[in-house]
């Protein structure tokens, strides 16, 4: 490879809150020239026929009609994280933009926050430490109580990878499993987690002390759970949710926890990320809010650049493209 | 160490006139927890079921089929109180109304001459009311001190044992619960959810930054000190995350148990402090496992590693848990008991952000209050029956 140019790839930026990871950069060097947003908006003339790569890490740079059009041997962009609800596909493909995506490597710490948000809820975690660690604290009184998941019912609508490891860690707390998808999966792998299928929403819904959701986004997910669905749910029931804020309708749910219709809630997503600051969901006290931490941890976080420098690496040789996502 | 007779189903008595209560049947967490689908909730205290023999189940349901006693040919059960903020919950109350005689601490002191020769057991509930001499030597027919709840730390068996009084423990009601709540405390340090929540909601939160990480739990190495009847629940369920789990304890586990969720046994302690991503104190107090955490133990563990303690408060060396944090010897801690409780409000573990410390709430669900309650009522009233007594605790 000697005296060959390392491909052009194209980057929000290094570092600080928004940024390619610094701890990555070395990594990323020894495969591609990392060009910032800001070197290539100083220098576009030569730049943007060198780009041939864009490394989209959380949502960043965004990709418009304008980008596109002024990087001609613009070959693949690849998105960090499961979602792809941020791009516009049509676009991509109607200037033969090859897509990637990182599915798998998300989905044993997106299913581990699912469960620790069903247990912080149930067992009242985030309340129970403001009390413990409170300036007002006297005692801890002997009344207050959470529930327990042993024997409890969960529903998950959405049985993908993600939700199928939520399952497989939920049957260790003895809990009842339900479940909801496009397709049923076959009998090995229902009976291996003990689920059950549930080919009407409804009736998972009517039977679940926890609603898991672990759907992607898309038209048809859009506000798959509204006023009609909260309300089937049960009074004593929590809704979970780590997909995507826009698959709940907000505003039902805002009033389904309001007038007690549904027990609790426990979000790691909303729409948007963040919310306003003056949003009733921040104000109620049977809801907790997690700052879309799915993935958030550094094993995953690497495992997932590594996977976004080899799609990128097989989209610039035209090899198959690991993660690619059909546009 | 406290030796604790477990026993398994009680067979059923007929009723003898003149006694109270009897019959008292309760599911074996073994039977439980063997894949029957033997729901833990499924005692029923009521007197109007009938008897009937175990089922592949394993379901006994209790059937004394006793005439309604009058309250008073109860036997006189001694409780702090009923409600507010220490006493016995109404619920639980009411439960043990059906088996007995509630006399409230308040009632005793104001009444001692006819209440103290009726008090056949005290109930002991989070610890309440306190079991000292006076008190012993002022109940002349006490029995048994049922506590509510598997920890004894709080009472002294030996002195309770020269009056010739017995002392009964839950041991299965709070195994389940308080194994769920060590690894909420596993997840909810590790990913930083209590910290997280209050970026969500903070009015400065302008943006998530996407450099704000926590560690892994699928796949990693979780490190159980005392594999009891609860640690090897953590077990059961830490296996499901895919963690790889070392176990450290007084005797070594049978080889199907281990091989069952995947255990490997380090018999030094320092081994599994090095090689763990969490460490789960999950012991009960002893004088030998005061202090078992300290500065020493806190070095070996290495400056990525979560320390959770679901134990009690004194395993830990507080003083050098709160240096340890400090300084980053480990990475976090997340405990549900510390000493006292609650801490001081100047306590500096208050001040840590790299702490979770939760009220103690291992057994706080409306199931466990009602199943430590179940389990009380029939460790006393074998006591007080001279029937085989379930969970027995002995002064070492």
């Amino acid at each position: 490879m000697e005296g060959q140019e390392l491909p052009y790839v194209l980057v929000d930026c290094i570092g600080g809150k928004h940024g390619v990871y610094e701890d990555h950069v070395e990594f990323l060097e020894k495969h591609f020239r990392l060009i910032t947003m800001k070197e290539y908006l100083e220098n576009k003339k030569f730049l943007s026929e060198k780009i041939r790569a864009v490394y989209m890490w959380y949502h960043k740079p965004v990709i418009n009609k304008e980008l596109l059009q002024s990087l001609p041997n613009l070959k693949i962009v690849a998105s960090s994280g499961v979602g792809i609800d941020h791009l516009d596909l049509n676009l991509l493909s109607s200037y033969g933009v090859k897509l990637s995506n990182t599915p798998f490597v998300v989905s044993t710490d997106s299913a581990d926050l699912g469960v620790a948000l069903m247990l912080a809820s149930s067992r009242r975690l985030v309340e129970g430490h403001q009390m413990a660690v409170s300036p007002d604290t006297e005692y801890f009184p002997a009344d207050w109580l959470g529930a327990e998941l042993s024997g409890a019912t969960l529903g998950i609508v959405g049985m993908g990878t993600i939700g199928y490891k939520v399952a497989e860690r939920a049957k260790a707390f003895e809990m009842k499993i339900l479940y909801h998808n496009r397709n049923q999966r076959n009998k090995e792998e229902e009976s291996a987690v003990g689920a059950i299928y549930c080919k009407k929403i409804d009736d998972l819904l009517h039977q679940s002390d926890f609603v898991l959701l672990s759907v992607n986004l898309t038209p048809q997910t859009h506000k798959l759970i509204g006023k009609r669905e909260l309300e089937l749910m049960k009074p004593t029931a929590t809704l979970i949710n780590i997909s995507r804020g826009l698959v709940v309708d907000q505003d039902a749910l805002v009033e389904a926890l309001q007038n007690k219709v549904i027990k609790a809630a426990a979000l790691d997503v909303t729409y948007p990320e963040p919310l306003p600051r003056d949003h009733p969901l921040l104000k109620l006290k049977n809801v907790i809010i997690t700052p879309h931490i799915g993935s958030a941890t550094k094993k995953t976080r690497r495992l997932m650049m590594e996977n976004m420098v080899e799609s990128i690496q097989a989209g610039l040789t035209g090899l198959p493209i690991p993660n690619e996502v059909s546009l | 160490m406290f030796r604790s007779k477990a026993f398994s189903l009680l067979k059923p008595i007929p009723w003898v006139p003149g006694q109270p209560n009897l019959a008292y049947t309760f599911i074996h967490p073994a039977t439980a927890s063997h894949g029957h689908r033997c729901h833990r909730r499924s005692v029923d205290y009521r007197q109007r079921y009938r008897t009937c023999s175990g089922s592949a189940g394993g379901r006994i349901i209790s059937a004394p089929q006793t005439k309604v006693m009058a309250e008073e040919e109860l036997p006189g059960v001694l409780i702090l109180d009923i409600g507010g903020t220490h006493g016995v919950l109404e619920d639980l109350a009411a439960l043990l109304k059906k088996h007995f005689r509630l006399i409230t601490m308040k009632e005793f002191l104001e009444n001692k001459k006819e209440m103290s020769t009726k008090i056949q057991s005290v109930f002991v509930f989070e610890c309440r009311p306190t079991i000292d001499q006076e008190l012993l030597e002022s109940l002349p027919n006490l029995k048994v001190i049922g506590n509510s709840g598997v920890g004894v730390d709080h009472l002294d068996l030996k002195m309770i044992s020269n009056f010739g009084v017995k002392v009964t423990n839950t041991p299965h009601a709070v195994a389940d619960p308080t194994a769920d709540i060590g690894v909420a405390l596993m997840l909810a340090s590790a990913r930083r959810l209590v910290e997280g929540c209050q970026i969500a909601v903070s009015p400065d939160t302008k943006y998530f930054a996407v450099d704000w990480l926590g560690v892994e739990v699928t796949r990693a190495t979780l490190g159980i000190i005392g594999m009891g009847s609860i640690g090897y629940k953590v077990a059961q369920r830490a296996r499901a995350f895919d963690m790889r789990i070392l176990y450290h304890n007084r005797n070594r586990r049978r080889k199907e148990e281990e091989e069952a969720v995947g255990a490997r046994y380090c018999e030094k302690m320092a081994d599994l402090l090095q090689q763990s991503d969490f460490v789960m104190v999950v012991v009960n107090l002893t004088p030998e496992t005061r202090k078992l955490i300290g500065k020493k133990e806190l070095g070996l563990m290495k400056p990525t590693a979560t320390l959770i303690n679901i134990s009690r408060g004194a395993v830990i060396d507080q003083d050098a848990l709160v240096e340890a944090l400090q300084n980053k010897v480990i990475r976090a801690a997340a405990v549900d008991v510390t000493y006292p409780e609650p801490l001081p409000r100047d306590h500096p573990l208050l001040k840590l952000n790299n702490i979770i410390i939760t009220p103690h709430i291992g057994t706080a669900t409306v199931q466990a209050m009602r199943m430590m309650a179940e389990e009380a009522i029939a460790n006393i009233l074998a006591v007080l029956n001279g029937q085989p007594i379930p969970s027995e605790v002995f002064p070492k």
